[in-house]
């Protein structure tokens, strides 16, 4: 058990109080970014990266996993009682939280969230620390070959797990392909795609992305529905809270039903959107009282946070392990690895062990203060959103544009900034897919370099993909993850009314 | 989400959803044959030593072709929506109502620096568009970036951008 020790350095390299206080900071900061509209988990990371360039790297990430934790339990504050999801991933809780909420239990539905986001991320907490180890391990053993096929696979993942039209999912990709490909090329140290623009030589950076994109796009499409805010009140009394987790057991099928979905898309680049859908429907179809689901059903509320948050955390595996991340927000504080001078991947395990298992011990640690600190000021949080739009809306912006220039001190990346928002706008409403954008736009440099090296190793055959079992079978599971909307097609024509059913056990690993 | 899902009960519509999703698919299909283009310019096939500089921005950029087109074909042959609007007058001038500020704003934060451009920009938007009265306007908007300029300057000691008119040049910062 050699993990076990580990992760109990992990816990005594956190429990400074420094560390704690940062983690408390963490989770009230992330909490104050879920509830807000126009801050998100990826951006509010992005936004507040520049703040922890002087810290140590440890203290960095214990501050900013805590910041997302914080923010995967604010969105469901909003969904539950303004029915207003304050981030994608609680659309699905809106469902029944809200007419919980209406019903007059509110703080039922809030408790309910909240310790149902808790065992979902304890669960992943859980996998990770047995499996992130193992994986890096296996890695250690990875050439160019192999961490390109695990780029390809993570690609295609989106394109064949990905709701909506493919086309959709692969012009935003390519789009975050070619703004990844702007500036000195690494290899041959020509300029690509800057149009003898200075300025361009610096290439996009994939944190001004996110900003643009998921915080001037957010604050457009908010104000266009003109937000009024008005919400239920929720009062959470110890009553309720013990009540309540005496009815949560029930569910446990629904919650671990739910974990195991949340893991699955987490660490494959679905994300915790579309696992929270995923797991409501699932929920919806294999509980009881079905049919009731909507009304305010618990147990509607239990699946959505549930794989939410298991999905949240294990997006962090591929992160750590491979320096994959599997979520927009895992891609931030991967750029934060690299600026606190890390190399992500297989080596963080051998080289930075104080770092790997302070962060894991401060998942664990981070979820259980994020629950207590939740329970008890929702209050708090619920009145901020009394605060009238147009006074939150010009301070989001005025936060977004710090953001944007703290990244390079440059003014220039301000303006792009403003033009990603704007694209975030069309593309979130025309229903092209933001995450994969993003996450191209980190990898496709990397993704480049290992194709490149891949083959000056084989003088430029490609049938290096195939060269061993490992990675021809990776490369494999790629192409049939790309085609798999057209395979599923077919499968439905040959075998009619039978997929589809449990997507989580689709034989890919 | 569903663009056709928002409510659109106020004002008739400006622009129909379908023009947008094909003017982008045309941007997207145009941005993707300048990207191919220029790639190839720079060399897109092998050399001595393994891909050129343009080789990957090259293919995609025929990605970006690709999924331009089908985005296309797709919305063509997808007739059900037609109607959709995309925005309508009233949601236009809210979305613009935010927008076109926020443009001047970063216009002026280039020649006045971020503090004073974001104090008046808070203030400015809490008057016009939230009909607040000046006095309330200014003392939140100077309380937040009061609050911002020591978070940055003085407590994480992270510089923001002054312009090239810099006003606050007095406070040694």
């Amino acid at each position: 058990m050699e993990e076990i020790s580990a992760l109990f350095h992990g816990f005594s390299v956190i429990m400074t109080p420094m560390n704690m206080l940062l983690m408390f900071v963490g989770i009230i900061l992330g909490v104050l970014i879920g509830v807000l509209p126009g801050l998100g988990g990826a951006n509010g990371v992005a936004i507040l990266l520049p703040l922890t360039f002087t810290m140590s790297p440890t203290s960095a990430i214990i501050m900013l996993s805590c910041i997302y934790w914080g923010a995967l339990f604010g969105g469901a504050i909003t969904s539950i009682l303004f029915n207003i999801p304050g981030e994608p991933w609680s659309v699905a809780t809106t469902f029944d939280g809200y007419p919980m909420a209406q019903n007059g239990r509110a703080g039922e539905a809030l408790t309910a969230a909240f310790t149902s986001s808790f065992v979902g991320a304890f669960v992943a907490v859980v996998m990770i620390t047995f499996l992130a180890p193992l994986v890096a391990k296996f890695a250690l053993k990875f050439g160019p070959p192999e961490y390109f096929a695990v780029y390809l696979l993570t690609f295609c993942s989106f394109v064949g797990m990905g709701k909506g039209s493919p086309f959709k999912i692969l012009a935003s990709m390519a789009l975050g392909f070619a703004l990844a490909a702007v500036g000195m090329d690494t290899v041959t140290g020509q300029l690509r795609l800057t149009f003898g623009s200075t300025e361009l030589m610096r290439g996009f950076d994939f944190l001004i992305a996110v900003i643009g994109l998921f915080g001037i796009g957010e604050i457009l499409i908010s104000m266009e529905e003109g937000l009024a805010f008005s919400g239920k009140s929720a009062k959470i009394d110890v009553k309720v809270v013990f009540q309540t987790w005496k009815k949560l057991p029930k569910y446990w099928a629904t919650s671990i039903r739910s974990s195991l979905i949340g893991i699955w898309m987490g660490i494959t680049p679905g994300g915790a959107t579309p696992a929270s859908f995923m797991s409501y429907g699932i929920a919806k179809k294999m509980s009881r009282d079905g049919s009731k689901f909507g009304t305010g059903q618990m147990e509607g509320v239990v699946a959505p946070e549930t794989a939410a948050h298991a999905a949240g955390t294990s997006a962090l595996l591929p992160m750590l392990a491979l320096g994959i991340p599997g979520s927009p927000t895992a891609a931030v504080l991967l750029g934060g690895l690299l600026i606190w001078g890390l190399q992500p991947g297989p080596l963080l395990f051998v080289e930075q062990k104080d770092f790997v298992w302070g962060l894991i011990a401060s998942m664990y640690l981070g979820n259980i203060v994020g629950l207590i600190v939740v329970l008890t000021t929702v209050p708090l949080f619920a009145s901020i959103l009394r605060i009238p739009f147009s006074i939150i809306a010009p301070v989001i912006i005025v936060i977004c544009a710090i953001g944007a220039y703290t990244v390079h001190n440059a003014m220039l990346d301000v303006w792009f900034m403003l033009g990603f928002g704007v694209i975030g706008y069309i593309f979130k409403k025309l229903d092209y897919p933001l995450a994969p954008l993003v996450l191209a736009l980190v990898l496709g440099d990397k993704a480049e370099d290992s194709f490149r090296q891949a083959m000056l190793v084989s003088q430029g055959e490609l049938s290096i993909m195939w060269a061993n079992p490992l990675v021809g079978s990776i490369t494999t599971l790629a192409f049939v993850l790309l085609l798999w909307p057209i395979i599923s097609k077919v499968l439905a024509l040959v075998m009619p009314k039978r997929e589809a059913q449990f997507p989580t056990e689709r034989p890919v690993d | 989400m569903n663009p056709s899902d928002t409510s659109h009960s106020a004002g008739e519509s400006v622009v129909s959803t379908i023009t947008i999703e094909i003017v982008v698919a045309v941007a997207l299909t145009i941005f993707g044959v300048v990207v191919a283009y220029t790639s190839y310019q720079l060399g897109a096939g092998w050399t001595s030593d393994g891909p050129g500089a343009g080789y990957f921005p090259f293919y995609v950029g025929l990605l970006i072709c690709i999924a331009g087109i089908g985005v296309m074909v797709q919305t063509i042959l997808n007739k059900d929506n037609k109607d959709d609007a995309f925005v309508d007058r009233e949601q236009l001038r809210r979305v613009l109502s935010v927008l076109i500020p926020a443009l001047v704003y970063v216009g002026a934060v280039q020649i006045f620096g971020l503090y004073v451009a974001s104090a008046v920009y808070i203030a400015l938007f809490m008057v016009i568009l939230g009909k607040y009265t000046w006095l309330k306007s200014s003392v939140i908007s100077l309380a937040v970036i009061v609050l911002f300029f020591l978070m940055f300057e003085v407590w994480f000691k992270v510089p923001l951008y002054k312009g090239s008119i810099n006003l606050l040049g007095f406070l040694g910062y």
